[in-house]
C-alpha cells in the first residue's frame, strides 16, 4: 500500500451492503415513478425546459452510482454484521422520539420551561445524574433561551400557556422567552 | 483608495465588530470541542443571522468558518482526536509530537502555519480582485452552468476510493432539489400528493439534518472517552521562528489551499492531502513525516486554512458554492436578496473589500486569541461526548423550529438527521448531498437560460470561458477514467478461509511427501496456516 493509499478515506463493510441495496431499492422505485410524478410539457420550448429533465437526470446518475457501487461490493448477500450494524442505525430512534416530543411541547408549555425540563430529563437519561450536570444542563437552556430568543430574537413563537400570565408578565414571556 | 475608505465605513459599525469577535473566538472553542465543527455551529446560526445585516450575518459565519481549524488543531494535536474533520492529518504529526513532550511547539507551528496560510489566501483574493472583476462578467447562464456541473464532477472525482457513492449522494441531492412545485412550468415534481412537499425541501432545514442531528444522534450513542491531557514543554511563541525556516513547505502549502479552495467541489481534504503529499516529496527527511515532522504539521495547517478565504472566490464572483459551509452561506446572501456573481463585483465592491478585510482582521484576532487562550481552550476537550450530544440537540432545534415553526420541518430534519448519521457510521460523504441540491438548482436554471439562447451544441461552448470549461470538464472525465481503468482489478468474492485454502494447495502443489521440512514447517505454522494439522 502506497502513502496516498493509507490516508484515503475507506468505507465501513459492515452494513454497506444494506445501504447501497436500500438506494438501489429506492432509486429503483423513485424511477418507475418518474412518468406519473413529473411531466412532460408540450408547451416547453426545448429540452432544457422540461420539467422532467433533472429527476430523471439525478435519478439515472443515483442508479449509476448506487449500481457500480453494488457491482462492486466484495460481499453482496447480507450476513450477521450487517445486521448488527443496522440494529445500530436504530439507536438514535429513541433521541429522535425525545426531539419530537420537545417540538410538540414548545408551542404548548413555552420555550423556556421545555427546554429546562428537556436538558435536565435527557441529562439524567444519558447518565449524568450529579447535581453539578443537570445545574449545568439547566444553565445551558436557559442561555440557549436567552441568546437566542431574548438577544437574538430568532422566530420562536410564546406558548398557549403563557396566555394564563397576569397581564404584566404576559408580554415579557411571549416576547423574550 | 474611496474602495478601501466605503469598506473600512461598512466595516466600522459596533454590530459588525461583535459579529467578527464572537465569530472568531466562537469558531475557535467550536473547532476545540471535538465532534461539533463548524458545519453544525453555522447550520444552526444560520436561521439566527436571516434578522441580521447581511454584512454582520455574513462576518458572524465567516469568523467560525476561518477559525474553527485554528481551534482544531488544539485537540487534534493534544488529544490524538481532530477538533474539525480537516484537521485530521495534523494529528499524524502533532500527536507523536506531544509524545515527545513538545506540545506546545507543535501547538505553536499549528497556530503560526495556520496564519500563514489564512493571511495568504486573503491577501491572494485581495490581488485576484481586480481579475476576478474583469472576469465575472464574462460569465453568463452558459458558463455558470458548466462551472456548476464542473463542481458537482470534482466532488465526486475528489473523494477517491467512494466515487461511485458520492456520485449516487450527489444524484440523491440533486433529486431533492427538484422535488416541489417547479418554478418554470408549474408543474409538481415528486410531491405524491402531498400539500407539505410542495414547497419542496428547504435547504437548511436538510443541513440541520444531515450535519447537526446526525452529528447529535452520533455523540448521543457513543461512549464518553477518558481524556488525559498530557505535560509539554517549549514555548508558545517558538513555532514562528521555525516556520521562517521553512518557507518553501509554507509556501507550496498555501498555494496548494488557494488553488484547492477556488476550485468548486474540491476543499479543505484534497488541498490538505496534496500539500502533505508534495511537502513529503520536497522534505530531506520524508521517513518523519507521520512520526512528528514539523514539515508534515505545517504543510498540513497551512493548506487547510488557505481554503475558506479562496472558497469565497467562486461565492462571490459567480454565486456558485465550492463545498457545504459555502453552500450555506450562499443562502444569507438569498434572503438579503444579494446576489452573488458578476454583478456584486461590479455594484457592491464595497461590500466584498469589507468581506476581505473582516478575514484579514479575523485571523489577527483568533492568533491574539489563541496565543493568551490556549491553556483553557485545552479544557474544552472534555466535555462528555453524550452531554455534547444533547446540547447539540437542542441547538439544532432553534435553529429548525425558527425557520417556519413548523413541526413537519423538524421531522423532515429528524429523517435527514437519520440519514446522516447512517451515512456518518459508514464513514460516507455527506457534502455531496448538500452540493448536488445547491449546484443542481442553479444548474437547472442556468441550463434553461442558456440553451432559451443557443441553436446548435457548438453554440453553448463558443465562446473562450465556456470552451475553456468544457475542456477541464472532459479532461477530468477523460483523466478519471483512465484512473479507474489502470487501477481496475476484479472483486475478490472469496471467504477469507477459501483465499487461505487456495494459498495452501499453492504451496503444496507439486509436493510428493506429505511432510514437510521441520524448519519450513515452522516457519511457515508461524505465519499462515498454525490451526492446520500437516
Amino acid at each position: 500500500m502506497d502513502f496516498g493509499d493509507s490516508l484515503q478515506t475507506r468505507t465501513r463493510t459492515s452494513g454497506q451492503v444494506i445501504f447501497v441495496l436500500a438506494g438501489l431499492v429506492a432509486t429503483l422505485f423513485l424511477l418507475s415513478q418518474l412518468t406519473g410524478q413529473t411531466e412532460w410539457s408540450d408547451r416547453a420550448r426545448n429540452i432544457a425546459s422540461q420539467p422532467r429533465l433533472w429527476p430523471a437526470v439525478a435519478l439515472i446518475v443515483m442508479l449509476a452510482g448506487f449500481g457500480a457501487q453494488f457491482w462492486r461490493l466484495r460481499r453482496r448477500r447480507p450476513n450477521l454484521l450487517d445486521r448488527l450494524e443496522m440494529r445500530r442505525w436504530a439507536e438514535p430512534v429513541e433521541y429522535l422520539l425525545w426531539f419530537m416530543a420537545f417540538v410538540l411541547a414548545v408551542p404548548v408549555l413555552g420555550f423556556l420551561p421545555m427546554s429546562i425540563v428537556f436538558a435536565c430529563c435527557l441529562t439524567w437519561r444519558l447518565g449524568y445524574r450529579t447535581r453539578g450536570m443537570l445545574g449545568l444542563a439547566a444553565a445551558f437552556a436557559l442561555g440557549v433561551v436567552i441568546l437566542f430568543k431574548g438577544f437574538l430574537g430568532v422566530n420562536i413563537p410564546g406558548a398557549a400557556i403563557y396566555q394564563a400570565l397576569p397581564d404584566g408578565l404576559r408580554g415579557f414571556f411571549l416576547t423574550y422567552l | 483608495m474611496d474602495l478601501f475608505l466605503s469598506a473600512i465605513d461598512v466595516l466600522a459599525r459596533w454590530d459588525v465588530a461583535l459579529a467578527l469577535f464572537v465569530g472568531a473566538i466562537g469558531g475557535v472553542a467550536i473547532g476545540a470541542i471535538p465532534g461539533v465543527g463548524p458545519a453544525v455551529a453555522i447550520a444552526i446560526l444560520l436561521p439566527a443571522t436571516f434578522s441580521m445585516d447581511p454584512i454582520v450575518g455574513l462576518t458572524l459565519l465567516l469568523g467560525i468558518y476561518g477559525s474553527s481549524m485554528f481551534g482544531g488543531a488544539i485537540p487534534a494535536i493534544l488529544i490524538n482526536t481532530p477538533g474539525t474533520a480537516v484537521n485530521a492529518l495534523t494529528t499524524y504529526d502533532g500527536f507523536p509530537m506531544t509524545q515527545r513532550g513538545e506540545g506546545r511547539r507543535a501547538l505553536s507551528l499549528a497556530y503560526s502555519s495556520s496564519f500563514l496560510g489564512g493571511i495568504f489566501s486573503v491577501l491572494c483574493l485581495i490581488l485576484l480582485s481586480p481579475v476576478l472583476a474583469r472576469i465575472a462578467p464574462m460569465f453568463g447562464s452558459r458558463e455558470i452552468f458548466l462551472a456548476a456541473l464542473l463542481g458537482i464532477i470534482l466532488v465526486v472525482v475528489a473523494h477517491r476510493g467512494q466515487m461511485a457513492v458520492a456520485a449516487a449522494l450527489a444524484g440523491f441531492g440533486i433529486l431533492i432539489g427538484t422535488v416541489g412545485l417547479e418554478p418554470a412550468a408549474y408543474t409538481r415534481r415528486f410531491t405524491f400528493g402531498q400539500s407539505w412537499l410542495a414547497s419542496g425541501f428547504d435547504l437548511i432545514v436538510v443541513v440541520l439534518g444531515l450535519f447537526a442531528l446526525s452529528q447529535a444522534f452520533l455523540l448521543l450513542t457513543m461512549d464518553d472517552e477518558k481524556i488525559r491531557l498530557p505535560r509539554s514543554r517549549g514555548s508558545i511563541l517558538q513555532g514562528f521562528r521555525e516556520l521562517a525556516r521553512h518557507p518553501r513547505v509554507a509556501g507550496v502549502s498555501a498555494s496548494f489551499g488557494v488553488l484547492m479552495g477556488m476550485i468548486p467541489g474540491v476543499g479543505e481534504f484534497t488541498a490538505q492531502f496534496m500539500s502533505y503529499t508534495s511537502a513529503r516529496k520536497l522534505s530531506k527527511t520524508p521517513e518523519a513525516f507521520g512520526h512528528g515532522s514539523s514539515e508534515g504539521l505545517i504543510a498540513s495547517e497551512t493548506a487547510n486554512n488557505a481554503v475558506p478565504a479562496a472558497a469565497m472566490i467562486p461565492l462571490l464572483a459567480l454565486g456558485i458554492p465550492g463545498e457545504a459551509l459555502t453552500a450555506m452561506m450562499l443562502s444569507v446572501f438569498y434572503v438579503h436578496n444579494v446576489v452573488p456573481g458578476p454583478g456584486l463585483f461590479q455594484n457592491d465592491m464595497d461590500f466584498v473589500v469589507a468581506l476581505y478585510l473582516a478575514l484579514l482582521a479575523l485571523n489577527v484576532i483568533v492568533l491574539v486569541f489563541l496565543l493568551v487562550s490556549t491553556g483553557w481552550l485545552v479544557h474544552l476537550t472534555r466535555i462528555p461526548n453524550r452531554f455534547l450530544g444533547m446540547c447539540i440537540m437542542l441547538l439544532s432545534f432553534v435553529g429548525i423550529y425558527s425557520i417556519r415553526n413548523s413541526a413537519v420541518d423538524c421531522i423532515i430534519a429528524a429523517v435527514f438527521g437519520l440519514l446522516g448519521y447512517v451515512l456518518k457510521r459508514l464513514n460516507l460523504p455527506i457534502v455531496p448531498i448538500i452540493l448536488g441540491m445547491v449546484l443542481g438548482g442553479i444548474m437547472e436554471v442556468k441550463f434553461r437560460a442558456a440553451m432559451a439562447r443557443v441553436r446548435t451544441p457548438w453554440e453553448f461552448i463558443e465562446r473562450p470561458i465556456a470552451m475553456l470549461l468544457f475542456v477541464v470538464i472532459v479532461l477530468i472525465v477523460l483523466s478519471t477514467a483512465w484512473r479507474v481503468w489502470r487501477e481496475w482489478a476484479p472483486v475478490d468474492r472469496r471467504s477469507p478461509q477459501k483465499k487461505a485454502a487456495r494459498a495452501f494447495v499453492g504451496r503444496i502443489r507439486g509436493r510428493t511427501t506429505r511432510h514437510f521440512e521441520n524448519r519450513l514447517k515452522r516457519q511457515r505454522r508461524t505465519r499462515f496456516y498454525d490451526h492446520m494439522g500437516s
